[in-house]
């Protein structure tokens, strides 16, 4: 082995030359850049924080428990949307469909119970049911026909829209006509001097359990690592497919759920109800700091993101300015969440 | 891992660990490789040189699992063995740092190491509710990388997008290191880094070598290849041309072989 003396550093030198490269890279500004990348539910949690603060300074009702209460309600219905769409995000795709999925499965839910005389939890497992078809669908094109998740969605948007007022025939299930469980998660109970309702508990439920699947299991990771480069993922031995398939099935779950929240909370099922949540459910996740470019979020930033949505809307109306300004102001925030996504991405030499 | 392993100095009787024979691949009608025989011995850097299309990369696809030669013969240890899938070469030990790095650069040091073949906590924690074992993924990545002599990178916590170009590619080369126990390929490692990482990389190599793990080196750069290998097999229009080594033939004479100018 003559030839290690005629090139490359002196093994001595090596480390030393690591070391120095990497501290080289810890100037103040990338640091904060670090700690944002790292935790990327921190900008979100400030964002919150600030409007909170500033809401409250502006109107006195707004930090009433009855108010803070008010507005988790508000979120319920977007927060588990969200939830769903963080995941297909993390993949680096994107659901149109969430909305529409989550209405086609609660107009099965309350038909089946109402005009089908169906017990209470058959017509929920056959919410769930059609949740994880419309996934299946979903992941299935994605995956087998390599179609972009933005078409296959956008199409299938538009389907189950159709299926639904066609199987529904544009009619509006009352939630007075339907059995107890089903508005069950529109019901509050008692907490001190607040009422939380049994939809919010539901949501947060959901949030812990979904936090702990991506955060502490191999599954979790393979779904980061599936958005982050799917080709280092294919050749790290994570079977890609697999991965994106099964996203999409958990995301068809988590609508299904999605369909409950939203019966409870509207005390009704209607096919016409929240055409809008998918861009709204868009918005949550990346206000919360989840890349739209996949492989980087969180869902605690998810619910701060919706959080966030669900404050401004609250606050500027009790500031007594018209509705428009609320648009005006999500709009504002989502080109400044994915300006900061942008900035924290050009941590890469 | 197979610590102090004989010296490839030649003359007594050795074991090859992986060995090739008579391998043919073709595509079509065109034929990426027509009979390539290749030994890979103990505790040695084999570099595989040639021009484009010469079969360089077809070769080491057949031997790490990529591809499926038509016909010849794979031993490992002198075992025949069949690889239909990357997984299949992985489960013998042969490792390999693809040219385009496969590491997923929001992740951390210890998850990119672990990435595929994660660890989960003991007891039922682990196998009901399936908890990763972050803190012993990560205290494993650091002796793997201690052992490497990388062992300033401390911090496997960082992303590996923060690191450079030589870093990340270490990190890839401590995966296949800490998972290959047989045989290291490396394909093209050096061909987006500076001169700085190159040597940091190369040093790696030797490093690899030294602890007795073969390493199967493909690469455009001859000045890197005639540095680090101990024996080079130069491909030629799908065949082997030669096999030579740094002592018996100069860069000159391999660039002609390797073109057809000369033989060996």
């Amino acid at each position: 082995m003559t030839q290690q003396q005629t090139a490359g550093p002196p093994a001595a030198g090596k480390q030393t030359d690591l070391a120095e490269e990497f501290l080289d890279r810890r100037t103040p500004l990338s640091r904060i850049r670090n700690i944002l990348h790292r935790y990327p539910a921190v900008s979100p949690a400030l964002v919150l924080l600030i409007a909170v603060i500033v809401f409250g300074l502006l109107n006195d009702r707004f930090l009433r428990v009855e108010n803070l209460s008010l507005i988790t309600q508000q979120v319920s219905v977007v927060g588990i949307l969200a939830i769903a769409q963080t995941l297909i995000i993390l993949t680096a795709g994107i659901d149109l469909s969430v909305g529409a999925v989550m209405i086609l499965s609660s107009m099965v839910v309350a038909q089946l119970a109402v005009n089908n005389g169906l017990p209470a939890p058959v017509a929920l497992l056959a919410g769930l049911i059609v949740g994880l078809a419309a996934g299946a669908l979903n992941g299935f094109l994605v995956t087998r026909f390599r179609l972009p998740p933005f078409i296959v969605t956008l199409g299938t948007l538009n389907i189950f829209i159709a299926v639904t007022l066609l199987y529904s025939n544009g009619a509006t299930v009352r939630g007075s006509a339907m059995p107890g469980l089903l508005t069950w998660t529109g019901s509050t109970f008692p907490v001190g001097p607040v009422r939380i309702s049994t939809g919010v508990v539901v949501m947060l439920l959901l949030y812990i359990a979904i936090a702990f699947i991506l955060g502490k299991t191999a599954w979790g990771r393979h779904v980061y690592a599936v958005g982050d480069d799917k080709e280092a993922a294919r050749l790290a031995g994570i079977a890609v497919n697999k991965v994106l398939m099964s996203v999409y099935l958990a995301a068809g779950a988590v609508l299904a759920i999605g369909a409950w929240i939203q019966i409870g909370r509207t005390n009704a099922a209607s096919p016409n109800a929240g055409v809008d949540l998918n861009l709204d459910s868009i918005t949550a996740v990346v206000i919360g700091g989840t890349s739209l470019f996949g492989g980087r979020g969180s869902v605690w930033g998810t619910l701060l993101g919706a959080l966030i949505v669900g404050v401004f809307r609250n606050g500027l109306s009790l500031a007594g300015l018209d509705v428009l300004y609320q648009t005006l102001a999500v709009g504002v925030l989502i080109i400044l969440a994915v300006s900061i996504d942008q900035w924290i991405r050009k941590v890469k030499s | 891992m197979t610590a102090s392993q004989l010296e490839p100095t030649g003359t007594e009787v050795r074991q090859p660990i992986l060995q090739a024979r008579n391998l043919v691949k073709t595509f079509g009608r065109v034929v990426g490789l027509d009979g390539v025989s290749l030994d890979l011995y103990p505790g040695e850097v084999l570099a595989i040189i040639g021009d484009n299309g010469a079969g360089k990369s077809t070769l080491i696809k057949c031997l790490t699992g990529a591809e499926v030669p038509d016909s010849g013969e794979l031993f490992v240890s002198g075992q025949p063995v069949h690889f239909k899938r990357p997984q299949d070469a992985r489960v013998h030990g042969i490792e390999t740092v693809y040219q385009n790095l496969a590491v997923s650069p929001a992740l951390d040091v210890a998850s990119n190491l672990f990435l595929g073949r994660e660890e989960r906590v003991a007891g039922p924690l682990g196998s009901i509710f399936r908890v990763l074992d972050t803190k012993g993924m990560r205290r494993k990545a650091k002796e793997e990388l201690t052992r490497l002599g990388i062992s300033t990178l401390q911090d496997v916590t960082v992303p590996v997008e923060n690191l450079s170009g030589g870093q990340r590619q270490a990190v890839a080369v401590a995966r296949a290191a800490a998972f290959g126990s047989k045989v290291v390929v490396l394909d093209e490692p050096t061909a987006a880094l500076g001169v700085r990482e190159s040597n940091q990389v190369l040093q790696l190599v030797r490093d690899l070598r030294d602890r007795g793990l073969p390493v199967i080196l493909i690469s455009h750069n001859m000045p890197h290849v005639f540095d680090v290998a101990d024996r080079i097999h130069i491909q030629r229009l799908g065949k082997c041309a030669a096999t030579i080594t740094p002592q018996s033939h100069t860069m000159t004479d391999a660039v002609a072989i390797m073109t057809g100018a000369a033989t060996a």
